[in-house]
């Protein structure tokens, strides 16, 4: 690669040529305030205009997060005139803001409010007309409040370039411009998926996940037997609410914690991810045998569920029939475990804690519910967790360890922990359909064919004489790849695995903001790696657990012997399965 | 899109495939069908989608960031009243008043009867003969408030004898 030489604040350095000024500094210990910049571009490149900078060369200031360095190109960041131009940005970006910052979620985590720390940005310095704003809260996943936008377009690229969706697009010119799903619908009538990975990279509060938290304080308050379970990716990402470094693996202090918050149980939804591995395995080697519908695809991400049924209904039977794991716990909790304890089932209250925006409504699906009471009734972000952490005065850094309870549910084996990455349930699945195939267990329980983070991973397993054809895909943009060729006739994998985020739970849209500007501490490429970190604690989980796949579970096994009696049984099918339907993308 | 008419999804597709070895063939899509129909829909926008690839919030934005682009049906005669500078300085706004005051419509609005739609424009490139309007192409140049009411009066009239 070219060098260059410039200067920055007079100071000499020889850099790539064709590197932004804002990456530059960077690259050289310089630090420029900068908001709609974000993990390389991700946004619609120069609009906030809070990096600008002196530039030797340039006519005026520039945007330094798209203006080019060159030889011999001084820049200055410290000048009256530059930090004048950078607070004045801010400060009219805050008159058209809704200042309500006290009681806005994203508090604390606003970028907004962090570059206007910075550069001294008076709040009131304009005043005059506002854009005319929408408030979107009908989906029970996402709230898009268009008083806080900033127009800086990071999620119109996010939801472009995970899933190639493009549900969000700029609309109207000018100063009624707004960010918005076609016609400024709601998120509800529009074919968007609700993974909430805008929300993860919107730097305000415009977009929010719906909280529930005062759904679970009722439920606390009318005296119901308030449960809760935790999904896998959760404790690997926690800790980061409390500045722990990312990749920090906090299974025990979220245990202790849960049970200071008065939840009567404390469980692992990874149970049911055992019981999911159950059930989809059978289904598969049913499928397999029988000549039914392959490949057969994972159903346990509902961001992917909904994405197959706005834009595959012709796909839908090829998607497994299970119940995503905490929809199937909470179907188990309300009936084996209230039979077996002597609780009404109505008296019962089931939380989850997901790493995931896509849930809440997931959740709120008629057909996910047994005997007219919904599996689940309510669903926290890992983010809402620690927000219920700190506001009851636990000092959760400090919290000693604690066990999941598991009287007679609970107990999880290391298949379950690792649904939460991608590849995950694939690796899961396939160490007990190697089992059930050949009588015997696998040499190596690690797959590390479908590890990692390549868009689409293929593996082949010869058990038993089958040889069982494998993809994994994260992000809807690499999942339609693997769709058009089923779709054409031309898939020949007997096994898909496809969640919806990229990367998979860890990085959900419910998952703690990863922004560098507020991590110090993390290396300059944390927006690379931070899924991988966070992987690696599940792997590590997996690792220690001296059983590691489903079928070993003896909590299941017992489950399967007193209550469902085999792996998709009637009684199963009952608790454990659901049907999927083909929607309008804007009805 | 379940409700376009097969001859529209067909003419519709046929203006897409136009444009298919463009590199960025969005706004000549859209154009054509501006003119073909007078107007883009939801349902239409949702076909360029399949077509293009391109996302139906993307196709939404570009319609509605251009006037020339336009969402619901316009009228059969199209007013448009330049408000550039020099018509404006010349008194465009209150020939726009008087149209708006006679047909009953605002500007962008288009009449109950579908007759008419009213488009305030910016500037037209025809500063010389300010104000300028121009009724389904044909200029009207140097208007004068006072001539409005003829002006409707003689479509009106023209309408009635078809």
């Amino acid at each position: 690669m070219a060098k260059v030489n410039i200067k920055i604040e007079g100071i000499p350095f020889e850099v790539e040529a064709g590197m932004t000024i804002l990456d530059a500094a960077k690259s050289c210990g310089f630090e420029i305030p900068s908001l709609c910049a974000f993990n390389n571009g991700e946004c619609s490149k120069g609009s906030c205009r809070v990096c600008l900078v002196e530039a030797t060369g340039a006519r005026g200031l520039v945007a330094s997060c798209v203006y080019p360095v060159s030889e011999g190109m001084e820049i200055t960041i410290s000048s009256p005139k530059a930090t004048a131009a950078r607070r004045s940005s801010v400060e009219l970006l805050l008159s058209n803001h809704n200042k309500n910052c006290q009681q806005c979620d994203k508090n604390g985590k606003c970028e907004l409010l962090h570059v206007a720390k910075i550069t001294g940005a008076r709040d009131d310095m304009y005043q005059g007309e506002q854009t005319p704003t929408t408030l979107d809260r009908l989906t029970p996943s996402i709230v898009r409040d268009t008083s806080k936008c900033i127009l800086c377009g990071r999620c119109v690229a996010r939801c472009k370039n995970a899933h190639g969706l493009g549900i969000l697009g700029f609309e109207k010119r000018g100063f009624n411009t707004i960010v918005a799903p076609a016609e400024n619908r709601s998120f509800a009538n529009s074919p968007c998926i609700l993974c909430g990975q805008c929300v993860s990279v919107c730097p305000t509060g415009a977009l929010m996940e719906v909280s529930e938290i005062d759904k679970v304080d009722e439920a606390m308050k009318a005296g119901k037997y308030v449960v809760v379970q935790t999904a896998p990716a959760v404790r690997a990402a926690l800790g980061e609410e409390f500045d722990m470094p990312i990749g920090s693996l906090v299974t025990g202090k979220m245990v202790a914690a849960l049970k200071r918050l008065g939840f009567k149980k404390v469980f692992d939804t990874n149970f049911a991810a055992d019981l999911t591995i159950m059930e989809e395995a059978t289904e598969l080697l049913g499928r397999i045998k029988d000549g039914g519908k392959l490949p057969m695809i994972t159903s346990c991400s509902p961001g992917w569920v909904n994405y197959a049924e706005y834009n595959y209904g012709d796909l839908l039977p090829h998607l497994s029939s299970c119940k995503s794991p905490h929809e199937m716990f909470g179907a188990i909790l309300k009936s084996y475990y209230c039979e077996k304890n002597g609780i009404d089932p109505k008296d019962m209250f089931v939380v989850s804690i997901m790493p995931c925006t896509a849930k809440k409504s997931e959740k709120a699906r008629p057909e996910l519910s047994v005997n007219g009471l919904p599996d689940v009734d309510a669903v926290l972000t890992t983010r809402e967790l620690a927000k219920l952490i700190k506001r009851s005065g636990i000092n959760f850094v400090k919290l000693p360890d604690a066990e999941f309870d598991n009287d007679i549910v609970g107990d999880y084996t290391g298949a379950g922990v690792i649904f939460g990455t991608t590849g995950g349930v694939m690796e899961a699945a396939l160490r007990t359909a190697a089992f059930k195939l050949t009588g015997k267990e696998l040499d190596k329980a690690e797959l590390t064919a479908v590890r990692g983070f390549d868009g689409i991973k293929e593996a082949a397993y010869d058990l038993s004489g089958i040889t069982v054809k494998v993809a994994v895909a994260h992000g809807m943009k690499n999942a339609k790849v693997l769709l058009e060729d089923i779709r054409a006739g031309k898939s020949e994998y007997h096994f898909i695995e496809i969640m919806g985020c990229p990367g998979g739970c860890i990085a959900g849209g419910g998952q703690p903001y990863v922004r560098p500007c507020f991590l110090p501490n993390e290396d300059a490429d944390i927006l690379d790696t931070f899924k991988a970190k966070r992987a690696a604690a599940l792997y590590q989980e997996d690792a220690s657990k001296a059983l590691r796949a489903s079928h070993k579970n003896p909590q299941i096994i017992k489950l399967y012997e007193d209550y469902l009696e085999e792996p998709n049984s009637h009684k199963a099918h009952e608790l454990l399965h659901t049907h999927y339907t083909a929607r309008e993308k804007f009805n | 899109m379940a409700h376009l008419q097969e001859a529209a999804v067909k003419k519709i597709t046929e203006i897409c495939d136009r444009y298919a070895n463009d590199k960025t063939p969005l706004m000549m899509i859209l154009s054509d069908i501006q003119k073909e129909y007078g107007y883009i829909p939801l349902e239409v926008q949702e076909l360029v989608s399949v077509k293009t690839g391109i996302s139906v919030a993307e196709i939404y934005g570009v319609v509605t960031f251009y006037s020339f682009f336009s969402l619901t049906p316009k009228g059969k005669y199209v007013i448009g009243v330049c408000l550039g500078t020099a018509c404006y300085v010349k008194g465009a706004q209150q020939i726009v008043d008087k149209f708006s005051e006679i047909i009953g419509i605002k500007a962008g609005e288009t009449s109950a009867d579908g007759l008419f739609t009213l488009d305030a424009l910016r500037c037209i490139g025809a500063c010389g003969i300010a104000p300028a309007v121009t009724i389904n192409g044909k200029v009207y140049p140097k208007l004068t408030v006072d001539a409005v009411p003829k002006i409707v009066e003689e479509y009106k009239a023209m309408e009635a004898q078809q």
